[in-house]
């Protein structure tokens, strides 16, 4: 009895405490550019960050590394770049388009991969991509090594001017809270339990009854689109869309983020997208150092705190 | 109504505020950013040397103009130099940006700064796309252009009966750029072009395509490509035996810093076209031992001279209206002929394209060579009028207009 009530007073608390997170969270993204923090980069943040935590459903929640989610980035990227400068679609309709076909590639490539586990799915996922890339290098309408350039930001619905970096970037805040409310509801939803259970012993969900593979395409497919849809974010910000996006550097960048900030953890993933954007930008002066000061802080965080910033506090508050 | 007496009095309002700050130099400081390749291929014939060369040209202009350099490596890769050059403008107030090889970056960052007014002069880059369709009235190409090269090469192989080509095309706006314009000047002049293929930018193994080159029969191999992919093709031709073999390369892009990396032994007889070369006259002699001692003896390629002759120009044309806005600083450089060490009589037109003259070099053989960095016979000189586009045929809307 006297357990039950602590059980549901504990559960009243920590969702007070999610709620006041929430609220921290969405005041420091209003507040944010206000106070002189420049909007370029915050956007540029806030699209790595909703790119780490689609990866971070796959590796943190169904424990599959995908080594390949910069085709979806990338490809998310292309497509709203070439919709909205080649064929003139209205900038939103740009990048719901990257979204879906991003979606589309998820579930092909889903279908495809999680016939394996660990490192054959790492492996196949690869493979796929780089075929990604390369059919990205030779495509007329990506435009090889140039990319696509000057892609107008255009505006939302004719009413609000996306060339303003203010409006630009509360457009970006929203996409990326909308983003970020999928995977939290993914997570948290009976669905996602079950991912959680596939994770932790995939023969017993079996046995169980339920359909492991249809779950694991599913999420491939969820966490293919919120990339599709960050790529997409990106090149209407960068008003570029170019080989980096698609790059297996990009795949590992990603993963990279994810580890420290911390897998399977809800917050993890924007904390640790923080933390390597925030390094890239202000060591980019000192020119190829930034690779190493990146793996020495990769090497000391595999070392020291395994379980990432945001998972090492949450382990310490227990 | 009150809507709109608020937005005209807004407009009013950010009218005279841009009006109030022009004509003068913002917070004081005129800041340069130099920014180009400073770890891959492009880093030896750009890279420190040009933010050595802007150094200079500061320092030799004195004055009491205050001025700062910043830095930074665009790594090749348009997103992440146009990203750079977002943030020097934004944030650090940069009023001009510099050098910029490779014509992909260039191109994007051509769109940033003159949508913030923002003077740009690129040394390094090669595309004649930036003086044509995608041209702005805050732009300078100072140093070449691919249509210059073409012409200069292009023609001296044809006439000494290089008729047939095959182009090793590097596989971006440059190398496209690069390879048409040569084959328009080899086909006027009655050569023929037999192939091309294509490779990525940054390559290490050449081996398939100097195959498919050495198979075309072809008595020319154009290396439509630049810094350590033409070093590199050059080296596996070599080894290949194809210029044993009969077949002659010619370097459509050469730099004295690939001379330098190939040595004489393997580059010796290369023809090249050139904008500058170090040991032609007193005034490039003295300013490339200057050069030189800061750069541990390296000579200038004509990309550094370029930065160095274009920062001065710039900063003198800034000083003489006071301002550092981009198409201010850019109309009063089309203004003044330039005449220093790079450039006699040099001219920058309506579509941006500075035209001075341009050099058809050979590369010495081992035994011409007398002294570090002499590394060329200077075969002909070609009149500025010649080697750059005719402002005629730019699609420029600042000309077509």
């Amino acid at each position: 009895m006297s357990e039950a009530v602590m059980n549901l007073r504990s559960r009243g608390g920590r969702r007070a405490t999610s709620w006041i997170l929430a609220a921290i969270g969405l005041a420091i993204i209003i507040v944010a550019p206000l106070i002189g923090l420049y909007p370029v980069f915050l956007m540029k943040l806030m699209c790595f960050a909703l790119f780490a935590c689609a990866f971070n459903l796959m590796l943190g929640y169904v424990g599959l590394l995908s080594f390949g989610h910069a085709a979806f980035f990338g490809m998310g990227a292309y497509v709203a770049g070439h919709a909205v400068k080649v064929w003139g679609v209205t900038t939103v309709l740009g990048i719901f388009g990257g979204a879906v076909v991003a979606g589309i590639m998820g579930l092909v490539f889903g279908a495809i991969a999680i016939r394996q586990k660990g490192i054959y799915f790492a492996m196949i996922t690869l493979a796929l991509a780089q075929m990604v890339y390369f059919f990205c290098l030779q495509a007329p309408f990506t435009h090889g090594e140039d990319g696509i350039q000057g892609i107008p930001r255009g505006t939302i619905l004719g009413l609000v001017d996306l060339r303003n970096s203010l409006a630009m970037y509360y457009f970006v805040a929203a996409i990326f809270l909308a983003g970020f409310l999928v995977v939290y509801r993914t997570i948290h939803s009976p669905f996602g339990q079950t991912l959680k259970g596939i994770r932790e012993n995939e023969a017993r969900m079996v046995s169980l009854g339920y359909p492991v593979a249809r779950f694991k395409v599913l999420a491939f497919t969820i966490s293919a689109t919120l990339t599709g849809l960050a790529g997409a974010t990106k090149a209407i910000v960068f008003q570029t869309a170019t080989l980096t996006d698609v790059h297996w550097h990009m795949s590992g960048e990603v993963v990279l983020m994810t580890l420290i900030g911390g897998m399977g953890t809800i917050f993890g993933p924007v904390v640790g997208a923080g933390i390597i954007i925030t390094l890239q930008n202000y060591l980019a002066t000192m020119g190829s150092w930034v690779t190493v000061v990146m793996g020495t802080i990769f090497v000391i965080c595999v070392l020291t705190f395994r379980r990432g910033v945001v998972g090492e506090i949450l382990a310490r508050l227990k | 109504m009150r809507l709109t007496k608020l937005a005209l009095a807004t407009t009013a309002l950010v009218g005279l505020a841009t009006g109030a700050a022009q004509a003068e130099i913002s917070d004081g400081v005129i800041k340069i950013g130099v920014l180009n390749d400073r770890s891959g291929l492009y880093a030896d014939l750009s890279g420190e040397g040009s933010v050595v060369a802007a150094r200079m040209a500061v320092e030799d202009f004195g004055g009491d103009l205050q001025v700062e350099i910043l830095s930074a490596d665009h790594q090749n890769k348009p997103d992440v130099g146009s990203s750079i050059a977002r943030q020097w403008i934004d944030q650090d107030g940069v009023d001009l940006i510099i050098d910029v090889p490779t014509s992909s970056v260039a191109l994007a960052v051509q769109q940033v700064t003159s949508d913030t007014d923002t003077a740009f002069i690129s040394s390094g880059a090669a595309t004649t796309a930036l003086t044509n369709d995608q041209c702005a009235p805050t732009f300078v190409h100072w140093t070449y252009d691919t249509y210059a090269l073409s012409v200069g090469t292009g023609k001296a192989v044809v006439e000494q009966g290089g008729d047939s080509w095959f182009f090793l095309t590097a596989d971006y706006a440059f190398g496209h750029q690069l390879e048409a314009d040569t084959k328009r000047v080899v086909e006027e002049n009655g050569g023929q072009v037999v192939g091309q293929v294509r490779h990525p930018l940054s390559t290490t193994d050449f081996s398939s395509f100097l195959l498919q080159a050495q198979s075309s029969g072809a008595k020319v191999i154009g290396l439509a490509n630049a810094g350590g992919d033409t070093t590199n093709a050059i080296k596996q031709a070599n080894s290949f035996g194809i210029v044993q073999g009969g077949q002659q390369l010619a370097a459509l892009l050469g730099f004295i810093t690939d001379v330098h990396a190939l040595g004489l032994d393997v580059a010796q007889g290369l023809t090249l076209t050139t904008g500058f070369y170090w040991d032609r006259t007193d005034e490039s002699r003295e300013f490339s031992e200057r050069f030189g001692e800061r750069m541990n003896g390296q000579m200038p390629t004509m990309v550094h001279a370029g930065v160095y002759s274009a920062v001065a120009h710039y900063l003198k044309a800034a000083a003489e209206i006071d301002d550092d806005g981009g198409k201010a600083v850019v109309d009063q450089m089309k203004t003044v002929p330039v005449n220093d060490f790079f450039a006699e009589n040099g001219e920058i037109r309506a579509d941006g394209r500075m035209i001075h003259d341009m050099y058809l070099v050979q590369v010495k053989t081992p035994e011409e060579s007398e002294k570090p960095w002499d590394y060329y016979n200077i075969l002909a000189t070609i009149p500025a009028a010649e080697a750059f586009q005719p402002l005629e045929q730019s699609t420029c809307s600042l000309v077509t207009n």
